[in-house]
């Protein structure tokens, strides 16, 4: 087991720059998720690890031993790919044993690993089966086993779940979840679904067009975001844009929004303040919020959406519609085109530099 | 993908006949009709021409077994195939390998148009091509003396190393083409996989490339031999009194002696042994792949 520093990496296809001066140390044992939209760069980090692609400069070390030289099959990774990438020439039990026996582990040893290691991801009994006989779940396991039945330092995967439906996708989360604490893998998983990567992971990295926006535990990234877009991109935000008070930022109508956290931008300058919409009170008019320094503004409701165990309103204001999620506590329901009053707190307003 | 296949087996074969008949049409005025005129001269004792008496004989094929040339002949063809059939993996497989795997773009696209460029000339100027490079005084013996400090004579025309050369030339195409379809339909996760297993690109290719080309190999093979047992122009231009073959030997007793039965008793029993090496081999091969 190892972790995996990264420190300045580079990397770019003609004038597109893929990665731009990327460093994140990645923990021994932990699980950290790499999270951007399309295009961003993920894979291509990715690669760099695992040695199918290499940096034009920085530094990777694997274990605290530097393996820019380094030849993919020498790295001793795992990677699980996004289309499994199963041998379909193979049996599953001969897939997962690919990797002892290229090593030259004697056979019977070969053939308890990898009865182990499927028993692992629970299919102790299809190791006679062929790939294509095998639902996507099931191959996603077989890839995970054949990833881990050589006691890799580093489990990489690309989206390893993407091609699962929702509920296969859950179960796999959990079992994928178990394995890793089971065996204690330092892991870096790469996905599209914020939901997964919060969840899942003890760290988030955000990357966006090449560079890391971002990176921190999920509850501080979602809390504490330190832009616009790693506040919109990692679950919803209201965002309010305007100039710093000191203590806040004054919208151009002059209404004041206080935060209590957040960047220190001096006064003056261009600010921005996010708020989750789970955050925002919504009540009718008249209603004074609880706390003397709360935010407060007064809109219209046009549109609500019923979601069973919640509510979402869009409420327009001054040319900003603003999106609040209440929970469904049997609480009377507001109409469309009622007058609201919206109400939040400092803590709950995040500061963020222009 | 398999789901698709079943559902389409399932609708059964009525509704592709209307788009099957065009084909089977053709194939049977092109190949049943004349091919079953040949088995037919084939147990005559002369051609039904200008009115000359025949009669039904087996004496075609029998001329086959009492005659030792015919099968010495046929083995020296049958070897002609293997060697070159082996050449073609040779220099195809690796050449289909880079052009699906390595290449990208535009150095693909020149480089597959090379390939394929022996398919668009004229068979007869393709060899005689070769008969210029090889003869002595030709251009390999005169390049090579250009540049080599010693006198040396190259003459490889009329010899059975030429007729190899000119058949591997022909044929290398569909090898390349062959194995270049297996190996682009397989997925380069498999060898990064393989490779993040800690295979080495060796590994990688002797245990997952190569047995998931075999369908490749297989079918270029089988579209080399089986021509190439049987072929002539090569044999005949670039082997001279080298090039006698099995082939050659049919060829004269349509176009020189005129004892079509002959030619197509011998023509027969080509085809029924190489059905036979066929359907040895397929078994063999399809356990290897
Ligand atoms: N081999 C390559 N040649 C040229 N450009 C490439 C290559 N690999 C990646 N890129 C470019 O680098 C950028 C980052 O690609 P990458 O595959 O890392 O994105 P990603 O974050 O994994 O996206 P996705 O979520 O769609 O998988 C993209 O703009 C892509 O077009
Ligand atoms: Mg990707």
């Amino acid at each position: 087991m190892a972790g995996v520093q990264v420190a300045n990496v580079s990397r770019s296809f003609g004038a597109m720059k893929a990665l731009d001066d990327v460093s994140i140390d990645f923990a021994d044992g932990g699980f950290y998720a790499l999270l951007g939209p399309s295009g961003s760069g993920k894979t291509t980090l990715l690669r760099q690890i695992a040695g199918f692609d290499f940096p034009d400069a920085g530094r990777i070390a694997i274990g605290g031993e530097s393996v820019e030289r380094v030849p993919v099959e020498k790295r001793r990774i795992g990677m699980v790919f996004q289309n499994y990438a199963l041998f379909p020439n193979m049996s599953v039990a001969d897939n997962v044993a690919f990797g002892l026996s290229v090593r030259g582990e004697a056979k019977a040893t070969i053939a308890a690993e990898v009865q182990r290691a499927l028993d692992l991801v629970q299919l102790g009994k299809l190791g006679g089966r062929r790939p294509h006989q095998l639902s996507g779940g099931q191959r996603q396991r077989v890839a995970l086993a054949r990833a881990i039945v050589t006691k890799p330092r580093v489990l990489l995967l690309d989206e390893p779940l993407g091609a699962l439906d929702k509920a296969l996708r859950v179960d796999m989360q959990i079992e994928l979840k178990r394995i890793q604490r089971e065996i204690g893998i330092t892991t870096i998983f790469v996905t599209h679904d914020q939901e997964e990567a919060l969840t899942m992971s003890d760290r988030i990295g955000i990357l966006r067009d090449g560079r890391l926006v971002q990176e921190g535990p999920p509850e501080e990234i979602y809390d504490r975001p330190q832009s616009e877009f790693a506040a919109t991109f990692l679950g919803d935000a209201n965002i309010f844009r305007g100039d710093a008070t000191g203590s806040g930022i004054r919208l151009q109508d002059g209404t004041t929004i206080n935060a209590a956290s957040g960047a220190s931008v001096p006064a003056g300058a261009k600010a921005s303040c996010a708020v989750r919409p789970e955050r925002i009170q919504i009540s009718t008019g008249s209603a004074k919020p609880d706390r003397v320094d709360a935010n407060t503004l007064e809109g219209k409701v046009s549109k609500r959406i019923f979601a069973g165990n919640s509510s979402t309103y869009f409420v327009d204001r001054e040319g900003q519609t603003l999106k609040v999620i209440v929970q469904n506590t049997g609480a009377e329901r507001l109409a469309e085109g009622e007058p609201v009053m919206l109400s939040w707190s400092p803590d709950s307003t995040v500061l963020i530099a222009a | 993908m398999a789901d698709q296949l079943a559902t389409g087996s399932r609708r059964g074969l009525r509704p592709a006949l209307p788009l099957l008949l065009p084909a089977y049409l053709w194939l049977t005025v092109a190949i049943f009709l004349p091919l079953s005129a040949m088995v037919f001269f084939s147990f005559m004792t002369d051609l039904p021409l200008a009115g000359k008496e025949w009669a039904f004989t087996l004496g075609n094929y029998a001329a086959f077994f009492s005659q030792s040339l015919y099968s010495t002949l046929l083995f020296a063809s049958l070897r002609l195939g293997l060697e070159v059939t082996l050449w073609c993996v040779v220099i195809g497989y690796p050449a289909a390998y880079v052009l699906a795997k390595v290449l990208k773009g535009r150095s693909r696209e020149a480089i597959f148009l090379l390939v394929i460029l022996p398919f668009w000339s004229n068979g007869l100027v393709r060899i005689f091509s070769w008969a210029m490079v090889l003869r002595e005084g030709g251009i390999l013996d005169t390049a090579l003396n250009a540049v080599l400090p010693f006198k040396i004579n190259i003459d490889l025309m009329y010899s059975y190393p030429a007729v190899i050369i000119g058949l591997v030339h022909s044929y290398v195409p569909y090898m390349v083409l062959t194995c270049y379809l297996t190996l682009q339909a397989i997925d380069d996760s498999l060898i990064e996989a393989g490779r993040s297993l800690g295979a080495s690109r060796r590994q990688v290719l002797r245990r997952v490339i190569i047995p998931l080309s075999m369908p490749g190999l297989i079918a270029g093979s089988a579209l080399i031999f089986v021509p190439v047992v049987g072929s002539f122009m090569e044999p005949r231009i670039l082997g001279g009194r080298t090039g006698t073959f099995y082939g050659t030997v049919i060829e004269d007793q349509f176009v020189a002696v005129f004892n079509w039965p002959l030619g197509a008793a011998l023509s027969f029993i080509l085809l029924a042994v190489v059905l036979i090496i066929l359907a040895l081999a397929a078994p063999v091969l399809r356990r290897a792949g």
